[in-house]
């Protein structure tokens, strides 16, 4: 494994907006000057189909992929596709998840105490509660509000970050995924205990 | 450069505007798809054309965005390719992107256009798909550059992708050659940091005229003998131009050598840093004497390639003693996890087990999607289907289960007249073989569908056949096609008539019915009627791709095209022209 690479793995159904969101953070770290490599799956996995996006930047960065036992923090939409994607992260890995449920065809149920396995897996957790945030975003911003998350545990600075948003995120959106991010930077400072530098932009 | 394309950062210019002048050039993420684009439309592309299949289908809504070209989805790969031969032929530059499976179907011109070479460049991508994410088999398409006797390039990463891409035209202007380039899904679909790139230059193009040589264009067997004399000088002069071409490169490190190319190149820096590589950027010729001397500097080779042992095979004729195969699979693609498993290294740990059992998530027809009608109409009867390649496959899949054969484009239509023969043969009546129906997409019907529909009426045989019209090529993200009334850029164009063209083959006008798609009473009362019928008939369900739909009401466009679709339904629109 190549050093000083850091693996972002972003996982959730088709059509949650995977690719939007890893577009934004890829983008972002090229911003930030550093080499990216950033792999996806399309097709037939659009179709209802679980979706992921690896990201890797760094220095320099070779495989588009992360192997197993790799990924610094996985990104998730769903809960069970976070689990699903589990055996990607490192030991003590930060998982950073919407508290979003969706049913596979043909299941009956989801499983019940889904939250305490990831906290017992995880290193770190931050868990969006997305009923709650309901109130205070856009629903739409919410792949940037799990972004403001993950900006918490990487080194770019938070103008790549802003730069990015605004010129990825649909036109006309860009002042609720920006205030999005800044939520999430918000829960996530919570989640983490650490203290939230004073914002640039 | 030959194409006269600006180096990064200088003036094209020259003569009395020999100053230099500094080009604001940018960074960008480009996919491996993307970049193809980029880099064709560098090299001065005059045409792109191919068909819609993952993971190739990007290039060319890629490309479409640059200035001064021309795009369309050809109706199949076969006619992409000629139409790319003939643009080469009158002077354009053209560039033809297809799967791996298209090659197959675009195998016929490609073999001779091998004889024919070009005038300007034209450059053929096949986009590979090993592990088959999106795909009905994991052939590797290397072997048709090594079957026509042509050269292909292999690129790693996006930005490799860019580059070769233009090398990739000056190699077929320059050898009078068509030229391959070979993506695989995880480069095609892998973003990657593309530098210097500059939109306000204006690639140079090759000049137009048709080049009119029948000795070189015309392949009857006088003229295809002298140009197969004329393919192996030109193989000959290749196999000396890779020796020393800027896409084979040599990092030299350790006492481990290993040859590579593609994406594996960056598993092996991956897993083995320390290694010497040899990274082929061009996998047809290779470079015979590089290989040589760079076995003869390491202690142990690795040839590193997915899916066949080609390098493997042909470094084993020259002698060279390596692992290949009998390291690493033949089956599926690559990653650092397989390497390293391969090799017997210790693969990192993962956070701990859990007990949760997570359960697969299976892709499915979009809830409301009209091809559900049909399908539930054709499991009530209990048909047996004949399927075809779509989104409409996965009617193979729970909640339908209604999809008994998949084997390429258009064979739904075929292979049902096929067990048709058979089942008359032993004495089964016209009703009785009417549980053997077909299905196939609008947009496969255009493809491949037609000939098929044509051979069983014109070999007067039985059968239920259904067009599943959705107006779009939906599994690969909702491209027009020659059903849906629109052209490539959602360009308004003309449309086929379903009664007219059945009438047209042959068929009488009763055995024809098109009806809503979204109407599933009419769809079985309709199917019922046609299946008591003998001879050939075809139902076309015409309804609106839902996915495509959710696109169209975001840009407004939506009740146009459902006007369209309605009027569809209708007789008045018979031969009609949207333009």
């Amino acid at each position: 494994m190549a050093e000083n690479v850091t693996n972002v793995l972003m996982v959730g159904v088709g059509g949650q907006g995977i690719i939007l969101a890893s577009d934004i953070l890829a983008e972002a770290a090229m911003l930030a000057g550093l080499d990216v490599k950033k792999s996806e799956v399309h097709g037939m996995s659009q179709r209802g189909g679980p979706v992921f996006s690896h990201v890797r930047f760094g220095p320099e960065v070779h495989s588009p992929v992360i192997g197993r036992g790799e990924a610094d923090v996985i990104y998730a939409l769903e809960r069970m596709e976070l689990l699903r994607w589990a055996p990607w992260a490192r030991p003590g890995a930060t998982a950073i998840y919407a508290d979003t449920d969706m049913l596979p065809t043909g299941i009956a149920a989801y499983p019940a105490d889904i939250d305490d396995e990831i906290a017992s897996r995880f290193g770190r957790v931050v868990r969006f509660d997305m009923r709650e945030l309901r109130s205070q975003i856009n629903p739409k911003a919410k792949n940037t509000v799990l972004l403001g998350a993950v900006s918490m545990l990487t080194d770019l600075p938070l103008d790549a970050y802003a730069q990015a948003i605004t010129e990825l995120v649909p036109p006309g959106t860009a002042e609720a995924n920006l205030k999005g991010f800044e939520v999430g930077r918000r829960v996530a400072a919570s989640a983490l205990g650490v203290r939230l530098e004073s914002e640039t932009s | 450069m030959a194409l006269g394309i600006p180096e990064p950062g200088t003036d094209a210019s020259v003569g009395s505007q020999a100053v230099a002048r500094k080009v604001e050039t940018v960074r960008k993420m480009l996919s491996g798809n993307e970049a193809i684009a980029l880099g064709a439309w560098e090299a001065g592309v005059a045409v792109g054309c191919g068909y819609p299949g993952t993971p190739s289908t990007e290039i060319l809504e890629a490309l479409i965005h640059y200035p001064d070209l021309y795009t369309e989805w050809s109706v199949n790969e076969k006619v992409a390719l000629e139409v790319g031969l003939g643009a080469c032929i009158a002077g354009g530059r053209a560039l033809v992107t297809m799967k791996h499976v298209g090659v197959n179907v675009a195998a016929d011109p490609l073999f001779t256009a091998a004889y024919t070479g070009v005038n300007a460049g034209l450059v053929v991508v096949t986009a590979d798909d090993p592990s088959m994410h999106s795909s009905q088999n994991e052939q590797d398409n290397r072997h048709y550059a090594i079957a026509a006797k042509l050269p292909m390039f292999e690129p790693s990463t996006p930005a490799d992708a860019r580059q070769f891409t233009r090398w990739a035209f000056e190699l077929s202007e320059g050898h009078d050659t068509p030229c391959f380039v070979r993506t695989t899904t995880r480069l095609s679909h892998s973003k990657g940091v593309v530098d210097d790139v500059d939109l306000t230059i204006k690639p140079a193009k090759h000049p137009v005229g048709v080049d009119q040589n029948p000795a070189k264009y015309v392949m009857i067997p006088g003229h295809a003998r002298g140009r197969r004399l004329a393919v192996e000088a030109r193989m000959g002069e290749l196999a000396r131009v890779v020796e020393t071409h800027p896409a084979n490169i040599l990092e030299r490190r350790g006492s481990v050598g290993v040859i590579t190319s593609g994406v594996p190149y960056s598993y092996v820096r991956e897993v083995l840093p320390d290694a010497s590589v040899l990274k082929l950027g061009i996998v047809n010729p290779l470079p015979e004497q590089l290989i040589r001397d760079f076995a003869a500097s390491v202690e142990t080779l690795y040839v590193v390639e997915e899916l066949d042992p080609i390098i493997e095979t042909q470094v084993r004729a020259w002698g060279i003693t390596c692992h290949g195969k009998d390291t690493f699979p033949t089956i599926g693609e690559f990653s650092p996890e397989v390497l390293r498993a391969s090799l017997g290294l210790s693969v990192p740990a993962s956070v701990p087990d859990g007990h949760i059992e997570v359960p697969p998530r299976l892709p499915g027809l979009c809830t409301g999607c009209p091809h559900g009608h049909v399908f539930d109409v054709l499991r009530e009867r209990g048909l047996y289907v004949s399927g075809d390649i779509g989104c409409y496959s996965l009617g193979v899949l729970p909640p339908y289960r209604i999809m008994d054969t998949l084997v390429d484009m258009g064979a739904s239509f075929t292979m049902a007249h096929g067990m048709d023969i058979v089942l008359a043969q032993a004495g089964q009546s016209h009703t009785e073989r009417a549980h053997v129906s077909a299905v196939i997409g609008d947009s496969t019907f255009a493809h491949s569908g037609i000939t098929g529909l044509l051979n069983a009426i014109w070999n007067k045989r039985d059968g239920l056949f259904v067009v599943l019209d959705n107006g779009t090529t939906a599994m690969t993200g909702a491209q027009e096609n020659p059903m849906s009334g629109e052209r490539m850029g959602h360009e308004n164009s003309t449309h086929v008539d379903y009664t007219l063209l059945c009438r047209a083959l042959g068929m009488p006008e009763e055995n024809v019915a098109v009806v809503d798609g979204n109407n599933k009473a009419l769809i079985a009362q309709t199917i019922d009627e046609l299946a008591a019928k003998p001879g050939v008939k075809l139902l076309a369900a015409v309804g609106l791709c839902i996915m495509e739909a959710k696109d169209l009401s975001k840009s407004g466009k939506l009740e146009e095209k459902k006007a369209w679709r309605a009027l569809e339904l209708s007789a008045v629109c018979k031969g009609a022209d949207r333009g």
